[in-house]
């Protein structure tokens, strides 16, 4: 059961990829359905099974790659973090499948879209259950290669076929560092194999190693290096901009790939080596500051922008960022809790705003939208609730995740600690007021849309509804349900996680976050609040004051609307530069030097000695002359030489 | 084992069905017929016995099997003597898979010439099959050279426009090597008293003799790698090849020079193989990214596929040079997977070229409409050239860089960019070529891949994920001989530390 809840996705993908033709569009819709709801059913029982039983397994399939003393096997290992990961990846998987149903029901190649979605969803259960680092990248690289199909699956729109292939050459950087530091693992402990490489860490825990002729702390330098890799995946600051882009693909791939579950691969990778992690506090630290700045800047972005679709992406990159503080406090558990709970709420906001850009014909910019909210009462309900858990309004799943966060990352404390609060609290601010800006310009207030528009606006079929009304579900009581479990008191906590978070003896963040002072509790709700009321201020009671206050901080406002100038900043110096290097190359070194001198050289030498040769014999004596006395000069100089 | 002589049946086959075309004689349009079925049936039956060669390969041993030796020049002591190993084994089945589908590539494709252009391709293959068979300098220098006259003709006669220039730059540099390697073959020859590579192998050369003749051969190999700075002959090459050349081109005789590394270089000359390897590493290091750089701003497609070669190759040497377990069979590896998969990648060149007959990149576009066939077998082999996991591409390049890393981390980290540009210009290829709106009337016009084209592709799709999925089927046979050959070379290197050691005494 365990080998079929992973595989049944990739053959259902082959079968309504292949042959397309004999099941139909129907066909290729209930098989790959059918069998990611099947997956979710066995991932159901796993969680049971192995989180709530206590019962880690790993299944070894067959040899992969042997080399000498690099030795990989395909295999499926399950402990309590893979069954949190198996549990979220399926659930959301088969919610966003049979949206799909109706989204994309006036698509002409639904097969294909349907295939790409399961070969998504395997290869992101082959990423959670590897044993091993290869195999761990072998599913890093495969959802790449999903999430580059589907973001580029409007093939005939440019903006889309660029979008995907910033997204699968962002992610390769990010990638260069995780293979580098794999290489590093096997050349330090001479194997990939999680469990083995676990068991060696603290032998190695004040190792160095020479690498790029400087020598390291090397859980430190691998550490970093592996974080490459996770900032690329989960687009943190610097390799982020492939995400906003993303938001080309189709709603149903935003919302499951670029929302609850690939983009959240790099954290999870994190926190399964949290036994090295653990043991390099520079990279830890790294990896807080790095997360709290993506909060920070992600929020920022988000509250200026337009398009619906990207501002819940620059909010995906900000929660992204909390995970990853959260992390680099050591609170693992809080950030794979908050993982857990922003699959749900951020899967139900993408679904939802995917509903609202349906009822809209397409329309994705929320300057045009506004009072729609009494025709499309559902959905709204829904977004409602996705906002709440966002934002962390009490007791919905966000609240008892982002907090958690926001109370270890203060528990914490030093430098590295206090960073993160603050940021993660403006964050936290920011997330309040640009949820209800989007609610209110999106639902509220005139409407903006033509009459056309206005006319065909319709709420979504039950195939598409009924997802959201079950993420709902989850956004609400997701929370509520895991804090025990997942962050719960210590005894609790320590027996659900078992070996699969590993920290260094006496130090147990989320413990201390209990114990902190009141005030520090409150206040991200006073900022929620704070943020709610604002947004309420500029679009419901005096709606020219955010014009008013973008004239007035213009730079301020523009900086923040180009996305702090990445994309320019890049194109700048990479990607131009590259372009222009290789036409360089190819004309001046290829050309010019290399055939210049080589074979066209020679030949065009030949050519030329003979020529001259034939000029040389001009029948004028003069010419004869001067020749004969240079070469006496020549041959005279020479002897000289040689004689002195 | 049987006493059946299998590898020179497996070699001289070829040869056979070419005389047995030649003797057709009749209206054109017949002799080409009979011309490409015997072609087609005789290549067939010689990667169906060359299976045998690996059926019956026993993976235990190092040494060579399938060992026959017979007098050829006595007075010299020059044998014909034939044998495979790890190394070696596996590039024999490589030629012998890729002929039959170059030739069912060129079933339509070529219409002129026929009888001679198949004639061309068997001969072709002998020599490429007797090259990596044989254990004799000059024998395998005779196969070794011989490659370049076929090619020469296939490039010359059923070529693009530039065909002329690109042959001779071809010959030019090609040449200009095999002078330098004939000259060392002497020089071993007169040190050693013997042609045989076995011994040659056991033969100490003394140090300086080492660089000089390292040099020579490097000269040589280094033309058909082809490694940076002299790779300029390849695009143009492969540019004006037909289709099916160039998937020989690329797929077996780029291979030549990196196995000539593996057979004589390092094993024969390990202490040359040390000074130099910086040089190589540098080299290498070059070719990966300045190759890569150039691909992406290619508007041929051939170009491009034909530069991503020599970053491909360029991977291949830094595997060779690095020494060690995992870089060396990833190099082998790689060299195994580069042969199938840039091989798929011209072919499927050649399948659009076929239709439209130019290999302008800005000519296509928004062909996922109306090839989705094509469009899927496509993506499957770029995805392979990234080196996506579970593709060939892949484990060849990981094993590599992994080796590399241990050798010499710097090499490793730069090698590894290749892994980003070469998803970039790849990925850049394929959105122009596939994606894209379908606008120009002549490319609506084009058909999806038909059956000939489907069963082309299909053997070349299974082995790409078979060797990405169970690759272990082809590195079992390689274990013993690289493990051998570092054993060797780590011998022979402590031989001089204790020399050297005794010297500065």
């Amino acid at each position: 059961m365990y080998v079929a809840a992973i595989f049944l996705p990739l053959i259902a993908s082959i079968v309504a990829g292949l042959f397309r033709h004999v099941v139909g569009d129907r066909g290729a819709q209930i098989i790959t359905t059918l069998s990611v709801f099947a997956s979710a059913a066995m991932a159901v029982v796993i969680f049971f099974e192995v989180a709530l039983g206590k019962n880690p397994v790993t299944i070894t399939l067959f040899s992969w790659i042997v080399s000498g003393e690099f030795d990989v096997s395909w295999a499926l290992k399950f402990d309590t973090l893979t069954a949190v990961m198996v549990l979220v990846v399926t659930s959301v998987s088969s919610m966003v499948h049979l949206y799909s149903w109706g989204y994309m029901s006036h698509d002409k190649s639904i097969p294909r879209f349907m295939a790409y979605l399961s070969l998504f969803t395997f290869m992101m259960l082959m990423l959670v259950t590897a044993d091993n680092l290869v195999q761990m990248f072998f599913g890093w690289e495969g959802v790449g290669l999903a999430s580059y199909l589907l973001i580029g699956f409007w093939y005939e729109k440019k903006t889309a076929n660029a979008a995907a292939m910033k997204a699968f050459v962002v992610n390769r950087v990010g990638d260069f560092g995780f293979a580098l530091g794999i290489f590093g693992i096997f050349v330090l402990f001479g194997t990939v194999h999680l469990d083995t490489i676990f068991q060696m860490a603290p032998e190695y825990a004040d190792a160095s190693v020479v690498f790029f002729g400087i020598e390291w702390h090397a859980m430190t330098i691998i550490c970093l290096l592996l974080f490459v890799g996770a900032m690329g995946k989960s687009a943190q600051l610097g390799l982020h901009t492939w995400l906003p882009d993303a938001m080309e693909g189709p709603t149903p791939v935003s919302a499951l790939i670029h929302a609850a579950t690939m983009v959240t691969a790099g954290v999870f990778m994190v926190a399964r080596m949290s036994p090295l992690y653990e043991l390099a506090p520079v990279a830890l630290a790294t990896v807080a500051i790095v997360g709290a700045l993506t909060a920070f800047f992600a929020a920022t972005v988000g509250c200026v922008q337009n398009d619906i679709k990207r501002i819940i992406a620059y909010s995906t990159c900000s929660q992204l960022g909390y995970m990853f503080f959260a992390i680099g406090v050591s609170a693992y558990q809080a950030a794979i809790f908050h993982l857990l709970t922003h699959a749900f709420f951020k899967a139900l906001l993408f679904l939802g705003a995917g509903s609202v850009i349906h009822a809209m014909s397409d329309e994705q910019d929320i300057r045009k939208m506004g009072g729609i909210w009494k025709h499309v009462k559902l959905t709204y309900a829904m977004m409602w609730i996705g906002s709440l858990a966002l934002a962390g309004v009490p007791f919905f799943a966000g609240y008892y995740s982002k907090d958690m966060i926001l109370e270890s990352a203060f528990a914490a404390g030093g430098g590295v600690g206090y960073f993160a609060f603050t940021l993660g609290i403006a964050a936290a601010f920011m997330t309040a007021f640009y949820s209800w800006r989007l609610l209110l310009l999106t639902f509220h207030g005139k409407p903006r849309a033509d009459e056309y528009v206005m006319s065909h606006i319709h709420e979504s079929p039950p195939v598409m509804t009924v997802p959201l009304i079950l993420l709902s579900i989850g956004a609400i009581f997701s929370g509520w349900l895991g804090y025990e479990l997942f962050v719960g008191d210590a005894d609790v906590r320590s027996e659900f996680w078992g070996a699969a978070i590993y920290l260094l003896p006496g130090r147990d963040t989320i413990d201390a976050a209990h114990h902190i002072p009141t005030w520090a509790v409150l206040l991200p709700l006073v900022v929620t609040a704070a943020g709610i009321a604002l947004a309420y201020v500029f679009y419901v009671l005096a709606p020219s004051l955010p014009g008013k206050l973008a004239g007035a901080f213009r730079p301020v406002y523009l900086f923040m609307l180009n996305k702090w100038y990445f994309d320019e900043l890049y194109d700048r110096i990479f990607v131009r530069p590259s372009m222009a290097l290789g036409r360089a190359l190819w004309k001046g070194g290829d050309g010019a030097v290399i055939d210049g001198v080589g074979p066209d050289g020679v030949a065009a030498a030949t050519r030329d000695i003979a020529r001259r040769v034939g000029l040389m014999q001009s029948g004028l004596l003069y010419h004869y002359a001067f020749a004969m006395i240079i070469g006496v000069a020549v041959f005279v100089t020479w002897y000289m030489i040689n004689a002195g | 084992m049987t006493d059946l002589p299998l590898l020179s049946i497996v070699t001289f086959l070829p040869l056979v069905g070419a005389a047995f075309i030649l003797l057709v004689r009749g209206e054109e349009a017949v002799v080409a017929r009979n011309a490409r079925n015997v072609a087609l049936l005789t290549s067939a039956a010689t990667f169906l016995l060359s299976l045998g060669v690996w059926a019956g390969f026993d993976n235990s041993t190092a040494d060579f099997q399938f060992v026959e030796q017979a007098a050829w020049m006595p007075q010299w002591g020059i044998n014909y003597h034939m044998g495979v190993d790890g190394i070696s084994m596996l590039f024999v089945i490589l030629a012998t898979f890729l002929t039959p589908l170059c030739i069912l590539s060129a079933w339509e494709a070529v219409q002129k010439r026929v009888k001679e252009y198949m004639v061309a391709f068997l001969i072709l293959e002998t020599f490429m099959i007797g090259m990596f068979c044989a254990l004799d300098y000059v024998l395998f220098y005779v196969f070794f050279e011989g490659v370049l006259i076929p090619m020469f003709l296939i490039i010359g006669v059923w070529g693009g426009a530039r065909r002329v220039y690109a042959a001779f730059k071809f010959f030019l540099y090609t040449l200009a090597g095999s002078v330098l390697m004939l000259l060392a073959i002497m020089a071993m020859y007169f040190e050693a008293g013997t042609t045989d590579i076995p011994t040659l192998m056991q033969t100490p050369f003394p140090y300086a003799m080492q660089i000089w003749l390292w040099l020579a051969l490097f000269a040589s190999f280094a033309v058909k790698v082809p490694m940076w700075p002299v790779h300029t002959w390849l695009p143009d090459a492969h540019v004006e090849a037909p289709t099916a050349g160039s998937v020989i081109l690329a797929g077996v005789l780029l291979k030549m020079g990196a196995y000539g590394f593996l057979r004589f270089s390092v094993p024969m000359l390990p202490e040359a193989t040390a000074y130099f390897t910086p040089m190589v590493y540098v080299l290498s290091v070059v070719a990966v990214i300045y190759t890569s750089l150039v691909a992406l701003v290619q508007e041929d497609m051939k170009k491009l596929i034909a530069y991503s070669s020599v970053a491909h190759m360029g991977f291949v040497t830094i595997g060779i040079f690095a020494l060690n377990q995992q870089a060396m069979e990833g190099a082998i590896f790689q060299m195994l997977s580069h042969g199938v998969v840039s091989g798929a990648l011209f072919l499927c060149v050649g399948v659009v070229y076929d239709r439209l007959h130019t290999r302008d990149i800005s000519r296509y576009g928004g062909l996922a409409t109306n090839m989705p066939n094509y469009a899927l077998v496509f993506l499957l082999f770029t995805m392979g050239a990234v080196g996506l996991p579970a593709t060939s591409g892949f484990v060849g390049e990981f094993l590599i860089l992994t080796g590399a890393f241990k050798a010499n981390s710097w090499v490793a980290f730069f090698a590894a960019t290749g892994l980003i540009l070469g998803a970039a210009y790849m990925l850049y290829l394929y959105w122009r070529v596939v994606y894209g709106k379908l606008e120009k009337e002549d490319v609506k016009a084009m058909l999806d891949l038909s059956p000939r084209e489907i069963a082309v592709f299909v053997p070349l799709i299974l082995v790409v994920l078979w060797m990405g999925i169970y690759p272990n089927s082809f590195l079992e046979p390689m274990h013993a001989s690289v493990s051998n050959l570092i054993e060797n070379y780590q011998a022979a290197m402590s031989v001089v530390d204790d020399g050297t050691a005794l010297a500065n005494r």
